[in-house]
């Protein structure tokens, strides 16, 4: 059996970037990264944007060049996919059946994306945006595509639709909640995007339900809703969220519901045992709730390798970031900072309809996040009030004319 | 084709070689940069390509954008000659260009 001082399953914004944070914190032990996809690391979230429009070809997507990671003696298992992990041996074994030794594990796997159970469900022409090969896939069908059905108002969905739409394709978004965005945002962002994706052409039907994909020759031809309206399709995208890879931790003796639960040094309870980025339910200080919860961001991934990486090596710095994230659709620019759930009161500063606004999310007069639109100077002063926890003016707040930064305490002399 | 000559945080001059049309930012990345993190692919959404660029070379750069302007506010290392790199296109004029990566926030 081969060893390795750090085994890191993931080749994601998380794996790869422990790793490469381990070796600019100087260890000096073997790493090896194990990967499903046979891509070296990549930034996913242009899959849905620039990847997708085919703004920008797939060596700018990497996350370091080819070389960087053989300079820097961490070696990539491509390809492979870990299916059992022995905690106590120290042990995890892949599909082909090698087995690697660890010192430390960082299990940094992500998630597939979720996917349909109704009929019609594995037809072709039927995909997710979770990876390259998924893109790569919707790009060859373009040409043959007039019609695409898109099943969850998500970022996701919406990014894609903006893309298809601009690129002429008839774009239909169904939304089973009564807004977009519903999950993860207040209902005056949901409005926005609903009316901005109308303008852009989008048929943007909401509180709809899928009953089954129709198909001939085994490729799908339509999405039958619970109503009995078909909706032609050539292609369906579905983005309705991820299902955490955990399997292997969960076989190995974890009892966890929702990913795998991390401390807040992003340990399992598994000895040596590390998860981070989207699989990892941690505690974040930001969020309202006690529990644990999980971030499917880039910010999470890199600020939890981070974490990891410094533990590694004797740091001992608690996991403590802001939540940040982005969505780019048409020429609309969000920016969220913060985690708005569990707010009872929100205050939009500025006009939807100017394009140029903000929402702010309270709870007891706290600000708990914001998600700006267009507007990079809130996003940028509204981060410091949510650091700062403190309550402001709620009228100076809806004052749009009021900079946030105004409403920082004067610091003491 | 030119060249950047870029300074780390530990205070070596790297050479990266640079052309086409791509961003300062994908240039140093490629060129093995390490600590030039572009969290967000080089859409002006975050500041982790921060750099502030030798005073010398700032007449040769375009001027900045409203949002890459406010972007940057959120560096508390910012100096006058402060740049976010991904919103920098690489063109001759610029072969020579002297950067310093900012400090880590």
């Amino acid at each position: 059996m081969q060893h390795r001082d750090v085994v890191i399953v993931g080749a994601g914004h998380a794996g790869a970037q422990a790793a490469a944070l381990l070796r600019q914190n100087k260890f000096q032990g073997s790493i090896a990264v194990i990967g499903e996809e046979t891509e070296l690391p990549y930034e996913r979230p242009p899959l849905s944007k620039e990847y997708l429009s085919g703004a920008k070809e797939f060596e700018r997507l990497l996350l370091r060049s080819a070389g960087f990671w053989a300079e820097h003696n961490i070696e990539m298992l491509l390809g492979q996919r870990v299916v059992t992990v022995d905690a106590d041996a120290h042990r995890v074994t892949t599909a082909t059946g090698d087995e690697f030794g660890y010192g430390s594990l960082i299990w940094a796997t992500g998630g597939p994306p979720r996917k349909l159970t109704c009929a019609g469900s594995e037809l072709a022409g039927v995909h997710s945006v979770r990876n390259r090969a998924d893109v790569d896939r919707m790009i060859t069908e373009l040409d043959q595509t007039r019609n695409v059905v898109v099943i969850g108002g998500g970022y996701i969905g919406l990014e894609a639709a903006a893309v298809l739409t601009k690129l002429g394709k008839s774009v239909t978004v169904l939304e089973v909640q009564d807004r977009v965005l519903a999950r993860v945002a207040g209902e005056a962002l949901s409005r926005f995007f609903e009316t901005e994706h109308r303008a852009h052409g989008v048929d943007v039907r909401l509180g709809v339900a899928v009953d089954h994909l129709e198909g001939r020759d085994g490729k799908v031809t339509g999405v039958s809703l619970a109503d009995g309206t078909v909706l032609p399709a050539d292609m369906v995208i579905v983005g309705i969220g991820i299902i955490p890879a955990v399997g292997p931790l969960l076989d190995a003796g974890l009892k966890d519901v929702n990913g795998v639960n991390v401390d807040e040094f992003c340990r399992t309870k598994l000895p040596d045992v590390f998860s981070i980025g989207d699989c990892a339910a941690h505690i974040n200080k930001y969020a309202t709730t006690s529990g644990p919860i999980r971030l499917e961001s880039v910010q999470n991934a890199n600020d939890q390798a981070r974490v990891v990486a410094k533990y590694i090596v004797g740091q001992h710095e608690p996991y403590d970031a802001i939540p940040w994230f982005w969505s780019d659709q048409y020429d609309l620019k969000l920016q969220t900072v913060g985690l708005s759930g569990g707010y009872d009161d929100v205050v939009v500063r500025g006009d939807p309809a100017a394009r140029s606004f903000s929402v702010v999310y309270l709870k007891e007069g706290r600000i708990l996040a914001l998600d700006c639109l267009n507007l990079v100077r809130d996003y940028v002063q509204g981060k410091a009030l949510i650091k700062a926890n403190l309550k402001p003016d709620r009228a100076a707040l809806a004052d749009a004319a009021t900079p946030l930064k105004s409403l920082m305490p004067v610091a003491a002399a | 084709m030119g060249t950047l000559i870029v300074k780390n945080r530990a205070g070596d001059q790297l050479s990266i070689k640079a052309e086409g049309s791509r961003s300062l930012m994908e240039i140093m990345r490629e060129g093995g940069v390490e600590e030039i993190l572009a969290l967000c692919g080089g859409t002006c959404s975050c500041a982790t390509c921060h750099v502030i660029v030798d005073p010398e070379f700032v007449d040769r750069l375009e001027s900045m954008s409203v949002n890459e302007n406010e972007m940057l506010d959120s560096c508390e290392h910012r100096t006058p000659t402060s740049r976010l790199s991904c919103q920098i296109p690489y063109r001759d004029a610029l072969d020579g260009l002297r950067l310093t990566i900012a400090t880590d926030e």
